[in-house]
């Protein structure tokens, strides 16, 4: 067997593990392993400008591939600057191995340089964490910590590295585990065949269903057998802000995203149901809204992975604990069976009546001839790249229009901070999209405020040649922290202003970059398509938009799903 | 309603910050924790007693079994179980008052373990009212110190919790 030091092995490691891209920042408690990086080529290394980027970055990776993203930065503030980042996964069930130098085993506990308790610090944020201990355990704590991220419900893993563990002159026999078996750790595999059973009974005998999809249905890879199951069962869809794209948008049975945000259809026939199939979701508050006032006529079956998930806020009628795309085989197996047929004369009046709402309403916003309304950039976007592009966005109202106003057919295509909410997230998750995806075109839509918390990455957009396209829906103003203000505390925008802001433009070109200012309504066409052809440059399109737009609808706090204000005049 | 939750957990450094992370992290309250290794070394045995709502009970259980290290849990109160809790009590001891608590011990079966001329010191196990019941029969004026050890608890019968 070969000898190898404590470094090699952990890069010979992630080289078994079919690790191609790592993001990261060196440093001291990192040197050992950045020079056993240094002298192989299988494993690339992406230089970020600031570690949280670094996360982000692996993060993007990972939504948009479905595969575990890496990291790995040094001890102390390079391992507490990953822990937004790490925070930001943890929310959204991302899978990621977060590798952390830490100060030599001999010092921790002495308040050495650069030493911080990583173990302790990101415990509450990570799926598990794990130090080393000996050289000899790291390809087996590697191939743990790939396992946990990505089995189950996926998350971020944690490896802290003390310096010693990975020192050039101590060497051992190094074998890279084909499986690994934890007793205290086995994910469901499959769903309860009572359960599935049952479930399949009460939704064929609904007379007012909804499918209620989340994030789960693309974390699970469960797309297909979901849209195969909700087309032929004829039920009215919608999905969580996470669950974009895990059915077509497009399609008539779909109703749009539901909740805070979410299209009155949707909230409407949530609201109004009998039967809600939740797959993959987990009945989050932006959802909900007051859990005591949740679709009162509505019995739930919820699938998830995860069996805290169930029953945390809503109870559950009927719980499936199980992977979500191979229950909803067995499901679409028993539906194809079944002689039960679903109630048609009853499907067609719920249909009726969810049209109506759907023509009472819909997605709508109010044009103006001169000023650029940013739900039409998003729409106009949608276009221009024919549905088809990755889009990350940062926090805020942006987020928000991008998601009701790009129409997304497919899943990990809309890429976003759903649970954890952090500004910041969408240029580096662009960057960790378009490595990969170099022939794809990649958005980020963002805002004034979220670009500038991590803006050093035009750096690294620069050194790897990343072109990007940041599409900033400049409004002046921290625009979702203003509506709130607007709406809640009588127009007293407290710091939600944004003032001296930067020159986005000669900042993009002093990064090496083209920056393209749109102000005129009629510029907005041409000019986005003249950013659009520009394939090999990361494009800085600043855009001035309405600086008065609130997002729509908007759930009004603490009542029910259908409890919304539809436009700053209008509340039902 | 109080619970006695039960768990075998991998006795490894770090295992149990884990556990009591997870109950501040969640606001879930610890009224008792216990926890030493078993027969098989690699095994510890955690203990603890707790307040809450079904919803909170069961969100305790299931999210204290999503911990990687916890191997297996059980909720002794939901069966018929045995629980017991020791107690080192030291009690001010002077004139007719020794007689007086040397009676008291014996009617709650506790020991003196240990004797000075103005202090007992006395071991009581128990359930936790049993204890409870016996710091209230001295009154507290005659307390010094009191140190408990939380609650262990196994279930009754045939049933175990092993791997």
């Amino acid at each position: 067997m070969e000898l190898l030091s404590g470094a090699d092995m952990l890069i010979r490691s992630l080289q078994d593990q079919g690790i191609e891209y790592i993001y990261g920042y060196p440093g001291g408690a990192a040197l050992h392993i950045y020079d056993a990086l240094f002298r192989q080529d299988e494993v690339k290394h992406i230089l970020v400008r600031h570690e949280q980027a670094a996360v982000h970055m692996a993060d993007g990776y990972a939504r948009a591939t479905g595969l575990p993203g890496t990291v790995l930065v040094t001890s102390g503030p390079g391992a507490t600057n990953t822990i937004t980042g790490i925070a930001t996964a943890f929310m959204d069930s991302i899978p990621m191995v977060v590798l952390c130098g830490q100060v030599a085993s001999t010092l921790i506990g002495e308040d050495a340089f650069q030493e911080t308790d990583m173990m302790g610090v990101s415990r509450p944020v990570v799926k598990h964490n794990l130090s080393v201990r000996h050289p000899s355990e790291i390809p087996e704590i590697i191939r743990k910590a790939y396992y946990i991220a990505s089995t189950g419900r996926p998350g971020p893993v944690v490896v802290d590295i003390p310096k010693d563990m990975t020192a050039p002159n101590e060497r051992f026999e190094y074998a890279y585990p084909k499986k690994i078996k934890l007793r205290s750790y086995s994910p469901a595999i499959r769903g309860h065949a009572g359960q599935i059973k049952k479930a399949v009974d009460m939704m064929l005998a609904a007379r007012r269903p909804i499918i209620y999809a989340g994030g789960g249905v693309i974390l699970g890879k469960a797309s297909g057998q979901l849209t195969e199951l909700v087309r032929k069962l004829g039920y009215p869809i919608t999905n969580t802000l996470m669950g974009i794209g895990c059915y077509p948008a497009s399609d008539k049975q779909h109703l749009g995203w539901l909740g805070m945000h979410g299209t009155y259809e949707a909230n409407m026939a949530m609201h109004h149901s009998d039967l809600i199939l939740a797959v993959g979701a987990r009945f989050d508050d932006r959802v909900t809204n007051a859990t005591e006032k949740f679709c009162p006529g509505a019995r739930i079956i919820h699938i998830d992975i995860d069996p805290a998930s169930i029953s945390k806020t809503i109870d559950a009628d009927v719980p499936i604990v199980g992977p979500v795309d191979a229950v909803l085989k067995e499901m679409l197996a028993l539906v194809k069976d079944s002689k039960e047929k679903p109630d048609a004369e009853a499907l067609a009046s719920w249909w009726k009546q969810i049209d109506e709402w759907r023509a009472f309403h819909g997605m709508r916003y109010e044009t103006s001839p001169d000023v650029i309304k940013p739900q039409e950039v998003i729409e106009m976007l949608h276009r221009l790249t024919n549905g088809d592009a990755f889009v990350t966005s940062d926090v805020g109202q942006h987020q928000m229009f991008a998601a009701q106003y790009y129409k997304f057919d497919k899943p990990n295509r809309w890429i976003n901070s759903g649970g954890l909410g952090t500004m910041g997230f969408g240029l580096p998750a662009a960057m960790g999209i378009k490595l990969t995806h170099p022939d794809d075109e990649v958005l980020c839509i963002t805002g004034e405020g979220s670009i500038q918390m991590n803006i050093q990455e035009l750096s690294t957009c620069n050194q790897y040649k990343l072109p990007v396209k940041i599409i900033n829906l400049n409004n002046q103003a921290l625009g979702m922290v203003k509506q709130w203000q607007d709406m809640n505390y009588e127009s007293r925008h407290s710091h939600s202003y944004m003032e001296s802001l930067p020159d986005f433009i000669k900042l993009a070109e002093a990064y090496g970059h083209v920056g393209v200012r749109i102000d005129k309504k009629e510029d907005l066409e041409p000019k986005l398509k003249e950013v659009l052809a520009m394939k090999d440059t990361l494009v800085f399109v600043d855009i001035q938009v309405d600086r008065f737009e609130h997002v729509y609808p908007m759930q009004v706090a603490r009542g029910c799903m259908k409890d919304m204000w539809l436009s700053k005049t209008e509340r039902v | 309603m109080r619970r006695i939750i039960s768990v075998l957990l991998e006795n490894e450094s770090g295992a149990l910050s884990r556990v009591v992370g997870l109950f501040s992290q969640r606001n879930y309250n610890i009224e008792t924790l216990t926890v030493a290794p078993t027969e098989d070394e690699t095994l510890s045995r955690l203990t603890v007693t707790t307040t809450g709502s079904d919803r909170v009970i069961e969100q305790i259980t299931k999210q204290l079994n999503k911990l990687v290290e916890v191997v297996k849990l059980v909720d002794l109160t939901e069966g018929p179980h045995i629980e017991r809790e020791l107690m080192l009590i030291k009690l001010k001891a002077t004139g007719s008052q020794r007689a007086e608590i040397k009676r008291t011990v014996d009617i709650f079966r506790g020991q003196i373990v240990d004797v000075t001329s103005s202090v007992y010191t006395v071991q009581l196990a128990g359930a936790s009212d049993k204890l409870d019941g016996f710091v209230q029969a001295i009154g507290t004026s005659g307390v010094l110190e009191v140190v408990r050890s939380g609650v262990s608890g196994i279930a009754r019968g045939e049933k175990v919790l092993s791997l």
